[in-house]
C-alpha cells in the first residue's frame, strides 16, 4: 500500500508535502492518530507474534497463562481467540517440562515461541535452554537445528523482590549457540522478535516489564509485516562526540535522558542501544569509542561478570590506544534486589549515576 | 507375582487390529492371547472387551500388568525372519559394546563411555517395531539405541573415536548420538533431559496431524533408567503427555542401579509402572531380559500410540552386565545378583527359543554371529583409518545461521570472512 503511494508520487509528480498529507490521510484512514504513529512495546510484541503466526503455521506459542488469561502481561492478548487452542498452549506450571517439549518440537521441525512468565523462572528450565537447545546444532554437527524462541520479561520490575528481579543477559550471552536479544523501543521489539521467530537457531529474547506500557513512535516501515531487524547490529540512538554510552533494554531510556542532561553542560554523548547481546556488535562499539575516546557502559544486572565487563574487555583489547580515560562501568548493586522502594532505587542505576560517570570519563584526561 | 489383569482395563489389545501400523514387520499369525494373561482371549471377545470398556472407560484408570511367567502357547510369537532380525540386532549390540570396551582400554576411545551389555532385549524389542520416521530419544547409554534404529556401526564407531566420519562428525561423542536421517534425537548426558525432548517430538506428530493437516502417525520412544524416575522432569512429562494424549512410549530400563545407588535405596515406591496410572496412562511391567515379551508389550504400546490413544509407561526389568561406565569399578553390586542375571542373558534366551522351536539352527545363528563380528571389525578399521576433524570444524555448526557469530571489525558478518571458516581468524 505504501508502495502504491510512492509510485503515484513518482508518476504524478506529487509534491513532498502532498505526499505527507496523503500519508497522514492514509494513516488516519487506518484510525491511527494523525501525525507520527506511536505504539506501545506490548502492542509491538503482540503484533509481531500475530503476524509470524499467521505467516507460518509451524509457529506456536506455549507458556503459562498465554491463552485464556490473555498473557500474564497481556503480550499474547487475542491470540487464543484468533488461532485456537492448538496453537496457543496454556501449560501447567512445569518450566522444565514445557521448555523441553518446546525444544523437542523444534528438533522435529516446528517453531515454538516459549514464554517464561519472567526469566527468573527460566532457571528451572535452564538445562533445556543451554544443553538441549543451544548445544544441539553443534553436537549433532548441523543435523538438528533448534528454531525456538524463549521470551519473557527480564530484569528488575517495581518492588518485586530479590527472586523476581534478576537480569539474565550475562548468563545467557556467555553460551555459544544461543542468540540473545534485548529490545528497547517498540520498533526494536517488533523487528527483533520477528527476526527471532524466523531465525533457525535458539534465541533468548529479553524484554522488560516496565517498558511494556511505554509508547514509542514507530515508522510505517516498521509496521509492515515483513519488517525485520538484523540480529547482531547495534543502533546508535543518539550521535555524539565526547563520550560513548553503551547499554541495552530499559537503560537506553535512562542513557538518553542522561545525554540530554549532559548536553546542557556541553558534553555531547553518543548513546548506543546494543539490541543484540549475543552476538555483540563489537564493530559498532569500537568504532564509536575510537571516535569519542571515552566509554561508559550501563546495565541493570549484577556487576561481576556482566555484559558491561565484556564490553569493557572488548574495548580495552581492541581500542586501547584510542582511550583517553579509564572505561566506566555502571551496573546494579552487588546485592540481591531489596524490596523497600528507596533501597531498590539505590540498587539500580539511575540517570544521575550515568551523568556522573560520563562526567568522570570526560574530565579525567585533564 | 502372579499375572493379573485389573478389571477396569484400558485394553491394549491391538495385535489383531493394527491394520496399517507396522508395515515393515510382518506380524505372526498368532492368536490374540496376550502374554501372561490368565485368560486366553480370542478375537471376538477381545473386540467385545474393547468396546465394552470404551463405553465405560474413565480417563484416569490404567492397566497394571505384570508380564513375567508366561507360558509359551502352541503358536509362536515370531516368524523365522523376525527371529533372525531380532537375533542379529542383539548380537550387533553385544559385539559392538564389547568392542567398545576393548578399544577404550587400548586408548582409542576416551571420555565417558556407558555400555549397554545385558539390556539388548529392550532396545531390540522396541526399536525393531518402529519405522524410519518414528523417533527415539535416549540417554548417555545410547550406542545400541542408535544401532537398532539404523545408524551404521561404522558411523557410531567413528563417532566414538572422535573422527570426522562419525554420525556427528566427532562433535557429539559417546553420549550424544544424533541422526536426523534415522530420527535418533540424542543422546543426552543429563538424565531426564531426553524425556521432555521426546515428549516434544511426540507433540510435533500430533501438531502435524491436527494443525498442519499432514498424514503423520509417527510415535516417539523415550528410553531412560530407574534413577531418572525420581527426577521432576519425568513426572512433568507424564502429566503433559497424558494431558495432551501424545503418541509417546516411556520406556524405563530398570537395571536396579544408578551408578552405585540402588533403586531400592533411593525410591519410596520402587514399582515404577505404578506411576503411569497415577497420571492417567497404562503402566506395564515386563521382563526386560526376554526380547519376545518386550516385543509383545511394545506392539501394544506402539499401536496404542499410533491410534491416538495416548502414552504408555513400560517398565522393563533388566540388568547391565558391566559397570555404569567403563570408569566404574562396579564394586557395590553383589556377585550373586550379577550371576543371577547373567543366567538370564537375553541373547542366550532367544537362541534357545529359536533352536527349540525349530525356527533356526545353530549353523544359521553362528553365521549371523560371524557376520556381525566381521561388521564390527570392519567398523573399527574404518574408524581407525578415518581422519580427525579439520581445524575449521571447530567453529562450524554452532549456529544454523552462522551470521549468529556477529559482525566483524570490518563491518561485515564474521562468517563471510574466509579466514573464519578456515579456522584461522580470531573469534
Amino acid at each position: 500500500m505504501w508502495g502504491i503511494v510512492r509510485q503515484r508520487a513518482v508518476d504524478g509528480g506529487f509534491s513532498a508535502s502532498s505526499l505527507r498529507r496523503t500519508r497522514s490521510a492514509l494513516v488516519s484512514a487506518r484510525s491511527y492518530a494523525a501525525g507520527s504513529k506511536e505504539m506501545t512495546v506490548r502492542d509491538a510484541l503482540n503484533s509481531a507474534i500475530d503476524e509470524e503466526m499467521s505467516a507460518d503455521p509451524k509457529v506456536f506459542v506455549m507458556g503459562e497463562e498465554v491463552g485464556q488469561y490473555q498473557g500474564a502481561y497481556k503480550i499474547t492478548k487475542g491470540l487464543l481467540e484468533k488461532y485456537g487452542p492448538e496453537r496457543v498452549y496454556d501449560t501447567p506450571i512445569t518450566e522444565a517440562g514445557f521448555t523441553g517439549i518446546g525444544v523437542g518440537a523444534a528438533y522435529a521441525g516446528l517453531k515454538p515461541v516459549v514464554e517464561f512468565m519472567t526469566f527468573n523462572f527460566s532457571m528451572q528450565a535452564i538445562d533445556h535452554i543451554i544443553n538441549s537447545a543451544a548445544k544441539s546444532n553443534y553436537m549433532s554437527a548441523g543435523q538438528i537445528n533448534v528454531p525456538i524462541v524463549f521470551r519473557g520479561p527480564n530484569g528488575a520490575a517495581a518492588g518485586v523482590g530479590a527472586q523476581h528481579s534478576q537480569c539474565y543477559a550475562a548468563w545467557y550471552a556467555s553460551v555459544p549457540g544461543l542468540k540473545v536479544l534485548a529490545p528497547y523501543s517498540a520498533e526494536d521489539a517488533r523487528g527483533l522478535l520477528k527476526a527471532a521467530i524466523r531465525d533457525p537457531d535458539p534465541v533468548v529474547f529479553l524484554e522488560n516489564e516496565l517498558l511494556y506500557g511505554e509508547s514509542f513512535p514507530i515508522s510505517e516501515e516498521a509496521l509492515d509485516s515483513s519488517f525485520c531487524l538484523p540480529i547482531g547490529k547495534a543502533k546508535i540512538e543518539r550521535e555524539g562526540k565526547d563520550v560513548t554510552i553503551i547499554t541495552f533494554s530499559k537503560m537506553v531510556g535512562f542513557a538518553l535522558k542522561a545525554a540530554e542532561k549532559l548536553a546542557e553542560e556541553g558534553i555531547s554523548a553518543e548513546v548506543i542501544n546494543l539490541r543484540s547481546i549475543r552476538p555483540l556488535d563489537r564493530a559498532t562499539i569500537n568504532a564509536s569509542v575510537r571516535k569519542t575516546s571515552r566509554l561508559v557502559t550501563v546495565e541493570e544486572g549484577f556487576p561481576q561478570h556482566g555484559v558491561c565487563a565484556e564490553i569493557c574487555a572488548s574495548v580495552v583489547e581492541e581500542s586501547f590506544s584510542y582511550l583517553d580515560a579509564p572505561v566506566e562501568r555502571i551496573a546494579g548493586a552487588d546485592v540481591p534486589m531489596p524490596y523497600a522502594a528507596n533501597l531498590e532505587r539505590l540498587a539500580l542505576p539511575q540517570v544521575e549515576d550515568i551523568v556522573r560517570a560520563a562526567k568522570r570519563a570526560c574530565f579525567r584526561s585533564k | 507375582m502372579a499375572t493379573s489383569f485389573s478389571s477396569a482395563t484400558i485394553p491394549l489389545h491391538g495385535s489383531q487390529e493394527n491394520r496399517l501400523l507396522l508395515p515393515p514387520i510382518r506380524l505372526a499369525p498368532s492368536s490374540s492371547s496376550f502374554l501372561g494373561s490368565t485368560r486366553s482371549l480370542t478375537i471376538p471377545s477381545s473386540r467385545r472387551l474393547y468396546h465394552a470398556h470404551a463405553a465405560r472407560r474413565s480417563p484416569v484408570v490404567g492397566v497394571q500388568e505384570v508380564v513375567k511367567d508366561k507360558k509359551i502357547t502352541n503358536t509362536l510369537l515370531i516368524t523365522k525372519e523376525e527371529g533372525l532380525v531380532l537375533y542379529e540386532d542383539m548380537i550387533l549390540g553385544r559385539s559392538f559394546e564389547d568392542m567398545c570396551a576393548q578399544m577404550y582400554y587400548r586408548g582409542k576411545m576416551f571420555g565417558f563411555v556407558h555400555l549397554y551389555n545385558g539390556q539388548e532385549a529392550v532396545s531390540t524389542g522396541f526399536i525393531k517395531l518402529l519405522t524410519q520416521s518414528d523417533s527415539v530419544v535416549s540417554t548417555y547409554r545410547d550406542h545400541v539405541h542408535a544401532l537398532s534404529k539404523g545408524v551404521s556401526a561404522r558411523a557410531v564407531m567413528s563417532e566414538l573415536f572422535g573422527k570426522v566420519t562419525g554420525c556427528c562428525r566427532g562433535q557429539g561423542g559417546s553420549m550424544h548420538m544424533f541422526s536426523k536421517e534415522h530420527n535418533v534425537l540424542g543422546g543426552f548426558a543429563f538424565i531426564g533431559e531426553g524425556i521432555p525432548v521426546a515428549t516434544g517430538a511426540a507433540f510435533t506428530s500430533k501438531y502435524k496431524r491436527e494443525v498442519l493437516k499432514q498424514d503423520c502417525e509417527d510415535v516417539t520412544i523415550a528410553f531412560f533408567g530407574d534413577g531418572t524416575c525420581n527426577n521432576g522432569q519425568f513426572y512433568e512429562c507424564l502429566n503433559m503427555a497424558a494431558l495432551y494424549k501424545l503418541p509417546i512410549i516411556f520406556v524405563v530400563e530398570n537395571n536396579l542401579w544408578a551408578i552405585g545407588m540402588s533403586h531400592l535405596r533411593s525410591t519410596s515406591d520402587p514399582e515404577i509402572w505404578k506411576k503411569g496410572p497415577a497420571f492417567g496412562m497404562p503402566g506395564v511391567h515386563v521382563d526386560g531380559m526376554d526380547v519376545l515379551k518386550v516385543r509383545e508389550v511394545a506392539k501394544e504400546a506402539v499401536t496404542r500410540a499410533r491410534r491416538g490413544e495416548g502414552p504408555t509407561l513400560v517398565e522393563c526389568e533388566t540388568y547391565r552386565f558391566r559397570g555404569h561406565s567403563l570408569a566404574d569399578p562396579d564394586e557395590l553390586r553383589d556377585a550373586a545378583e550379577k550371576a543371577k542375571y547373567a543366567a538370564r542373558d537375553p541373547i542366550t534366551a532367544l537362541k534357545k527359543y529359536l533352536v527349540e522351536n525349530k525356527l533356526a539352527n545353530e549353523a544359521e545363528l553362528k553365521s549371523i554371529e560371524k557376520k556381525i563380528d566381521e561388521l564390527v571389525e570392519e567398523a573399527v578399521e574404518f574408524a581407525d583409518a578415518s581422519p580427525q576433524p579439520g581445524r575449521s570444524q571447530l567453529l562450524e555448526n554452532v549456529f544454523a545461521d552462522p551470521k549468529g557469530f556477529g559482525i566483524g571489525p570490518d563491518g561485515r558478518y564474521r562468517c563471510e570472512d574466509p579466514k573464519f571458516t578456515e579456522g584461522t581468524a580470531q573469534v
